[in-house]
């Protein structure tokens, strides 16, 4: 019996002494501090989110969670390498250790979070299924679509998503149902069919981009429902936890940083503020980016280099871009949005 | 009769007016019928609309000011798009104040392929060129170049054993000693090298910042992939051809194995496989760049076609040439080399020419991988939302360029024919 339980002893030790040491040891963030570079998978090209500009520098939303990440770590927001991904690679490119997380609007589902062997830290953008119209029809909602002939892309859950819709507000559609993409456009610009659904993002993306000649970005508007759930977020692989967590929070801390005013333009006055939760945030009361295992200053890197959320919002997809993406959803949850972030204490 | 003619001499009158130069050319050809009249006219009158609305586009109402691409709309082509893009477009996301580097390498590509294109440096020239050649290119694109001692070694080894088979019983005593030599240095160098006992020096050249091939992009890489595809395909394909025709059984099955393997697949498939399904077999860290898995891909994929195409022109040889080499007592390696592969690659050298303007565009293909070569950085100019809505300018740039490699590559190929033959006319 004595020895049954000294085994046992011995086991529960092992055990905790093994998870203690993986939870401290954070051997992916030690590859990446010894690398001096964050491998951060993106995108092969979507305006907003990841592109490489007339620089060749890659900018976007998805860009700037990279760079919030890196200024965490390493206190500079620049010590990323920018590997781009296409939908087929992007998971074996984390599985293997190609890159160190993804942000590349990766759709956060329960297969993906468990059985990929993969961790969602966060939601960068809310994005959903959405409807263009062409300006002229006069409609504002899509419950004021009825009838209308729908240009969609076969054998997606968009279409599922579009019959589901319609069959539950009561109305009826004619689909145009498309293959390509180009083509679907085309079909959409071209008067063939009232309504385009898709993504909304892509909608914003496809409106800012593909209007041929004498008509303009004006002359089409995205109806503000959003019929299904595509929460797009960083990616990161299991297996070391505390980098995870300096992923999770550095999302959080763009979020957090708006919800207190805390601007890039800002962020050296608020150092001087006596509100304690700013001075939590920004460091200037030490503790925070001990138990992140950062720099207590992280924060205050972050929003420095890369700005907070909204200004990284405004600045890549928001009204400050072409794309001129409403907040909707992703404004912050004080303004009705779904962008809650946890307090930072 | 004063006016008859003298004997022995007619004077020749010219052809009446309308049936000399333009004029008779156009009668001839255009107007020899109503038939053929009546369509002359309607096909210019239908191209000559056709072309107007094109130049009215394209240079009447176009604009290559513009600031932004709002500027641009509402008018002809929107050229101040590639005034604006052009540096993304040749050269991708490398540093951008760095970009001398590979518009320096890509001046040395060109100008190792205009040397290649000449024959009289088809001999030592051709090695001299290309390893000098691509020492600048690698440079410029990496900045900082790292050789191995074991490369050195390797090299030695090859010379020395090429040199001894190639040169037997032709050399002299000496220069067969010098290949011994340099033979024995290399295997006993790479011996101790992977037995540890040799330290692992490198010889380190690094003028300028390295930068990786995750930001290499635009025509280098376009370049790159094709040429270097081609050049290391090349060796290899003779060597899969010759297999093809080996008589030991073993050698043959494998050759065409992999041949027939390579060719039942379509190239986009290898890309995905190097890309995505090579990294899950490896050990978890243990990853091979990228580009370098897809050069890999293209060289495996260009040596199958390459070896096809040889093959052809050693099936073309008479058996003759094979029996009077064996004759004057050639060993195998000078048989091939000396005597059957110059008259085999000369037969080939135009349809060579086309699987090459065929890879270079099949390089395309990367980017469905992520990397960037040059249709994917003019990709990229087109989803900036800054300049959105102009795709019809990017993509006949695009395709302005291409033409313009591939139609020289093309006359050069006819020129080459023309030469190859002058000896073979009768």
């Amino acid at each position: 019996m004595r020895k049954v339980m000294m085994a046992a002893t011995a086991g529960f030790v092992a055990v905790v002494l093994g998870t203690a040491g993986t939870a401290h040891a954070g051997k992916e963030l030690d590859a990446i501090k010894a690398r001096g570079q964050l491998l951060c998978g993106v995108g092969t090209g979507t305006a907003g989110f990841h592109l490489a500009n007339t620089q060749g520098k890659w900018v976007g939303l998805n860009v700037d969670v990279c760079r919030a990440v890196s200024a965490a770590i390493f206190g500079d927001a620049d010590k990323v390498k920018y590997v781009p991904l296409t939908a087929q690679q992007r998971f074996t490119a984390l599985q293997s250790g190609e890159v160190d997380m993804l942000s590349n609007n990766t759709t956060w589902t329960l297969t993906r979070d468990t059985a990929l062997g993969f961790d969602f830290t966060g939601v960068t953008y809310y994005d959903g299924q959405g409807f263009m119209v062409p300006k002229k029809l006069g409609v504002k909602s899509a419950k004021e679509l009825n009838g209308a002939t729908v240009c969609v892309a076969p054998g997606t859950t968009t279409e599922l998503n579009l019959a589901d819709y319609f069959r539950a507000n009561k109305m009826t559609f004619k689909p145009v149902v498309i293959e390509k993409v180009d083509e679907i456009r085309a079909a959409f610009f071209s008067g063939r069919c009232d309504v385009y659904t898709t993504d909304a993002s892509s909608l914003a993306a496809t409106r800012a981009a593909n209007v041929p000649a004498p008509l303009t970005v004006e002359d089409f508007v995205i109806l503000p429902e959003i019929i299904s759930k595509e929460p797009l977020g960083p990616v990161v692989r299991h297996g070391d936890s505390q980098f995870a967590d300096i992923v999770r929070w550095a999302l959080f801390a763009m979020v957090e940083a708006e919800e207190y005013g805390i601007t890039s333009k800002n962020v050296d006055e608020m150092l001087k503020s006596d509100n304690p939760t700013i001075k939590r945030i920004l460091g200037t009361t030490p503790g925070m980016g001990k138990a992140l295992g950062v720099a207590d200053n992280w924060v205050y890197q972050i929003i420095k280099q890369v700005g907070n959320y909204g200004e990284s919002f405004d600045r890549n997809v928001g009204p400050g871009s072409p794309l001129k993406i409403a907040r909707g959803q992703n404004a912050l949850w004080t303004q009705g949005g779904l962008q809650y972030a946890p307090p930072i204490r | 009769m004063t006016d008859s003619l003298p004997t022995g001499e007619r004077r020749q009158l010219a052809p009446p007016l309308i049936e000399r130069g333009a004029l008779g050319w156009m009668r001839r050809n255009l107007f020899s019928s109503w038939a053929n009249g009546i369509i002359t006219v309607v096909l210019v009158v239908f191209v000559g609309s056709i072309l107007s609305s094109f130049l009215e586009w394209a240079v009447f109402t176009a604009n290559v000011t513009a600031a932004t691409g709002s500027e641009c709309h509402g008018q002809g082509a929107c050229w101040a798009l590639i005034v604006e893009k052009y540096r993304l477009i040749f050269f991708g996301t490398f540093p951008y104040e760095q970009q001398w580097r590979p518009l320096v390498a890509s001046i040395t590509l060109l100008a190792m392929l205009v040397m290649t294109s000449d024959r009289r440096m088809w001999n030592w020239r051709l090695l001299v060129i290309w390893s000098v050649g691509s020492f600048i290119t690698f440079l410029m694109m990496f900045g900082q170049i790292h050789i191995p001692l074991s490369l050195f070694l390797a090299i030695a080894l090859l010379v020395g054993g090429v040199g001894m088979s190639l040169r037997k019983a032709i050399a002299d005593a000496g220069e067969m000693n010098a290949y011994r030599t340099l033979a024995a240095i290399g295997l006993i160098g790479l011996a101790l090298r992977i037995a540890g006992i040799l330290p692992a020096w490198s010889l380190d050249i690094a003028p300028l910042s390295y930068v990786e091939t995750g930001l290499w992009g635009g025509i280098p890489v376009t370049l790159i992939l094709a040429s270097y595809g081609l050049v290391f395909a090349f060796p290899y394909g003779i060597l899969l051809a010759l297999g093809r025709r080996s008589d030991l059984p073993l050698i043959r099955a494998l050759c065409v194995g992999f041949i027939e393997l390579i060719r039942g697949v379509p190239l986009i498939s290898l890309l995905i496989m190097a890309s995505v399904m090579l990294p899950l077999f490896l050990p978890s860290g243990v990853t091979f760049d990228k580009f370098l898995r897809a050069q890999v891909a293209i060289i495996l994929f260009a040596g199958a076609y390459i070896a096809e195409v040889i093959r052809g022109g050693l099936q073309s040889l008479p058996k003759g040439q094979y029996e009077a080499a064996e004759a004057l007592g050639f060993n195998y390696v000078q048989k091939t080399a000396l005597i059957i592969l110059p008259q085999a690659l000369r037969v080939v050298i135009p349809p060579l020419i086309n699987t090459f303007l065929g890879f270079f565009k099949d390089t395309s293909l990367v980017l469905i991988i992520g990397i960037f070569d040059f249709l994917n950085t003019a990709n990229q100019a087109l989803v900036d939302p800054n300049w959105a809505g102009f795709p019809a300018e990017i993509y006949m740039f695009a395709a302005l360029i291409y033409f313009i490699f591939c139609y020289s590559v093309s006359r050069y190929s006819k020129h080459l024919e023309v030469e190859l033959n002058r000896g073979t006319r009768h």
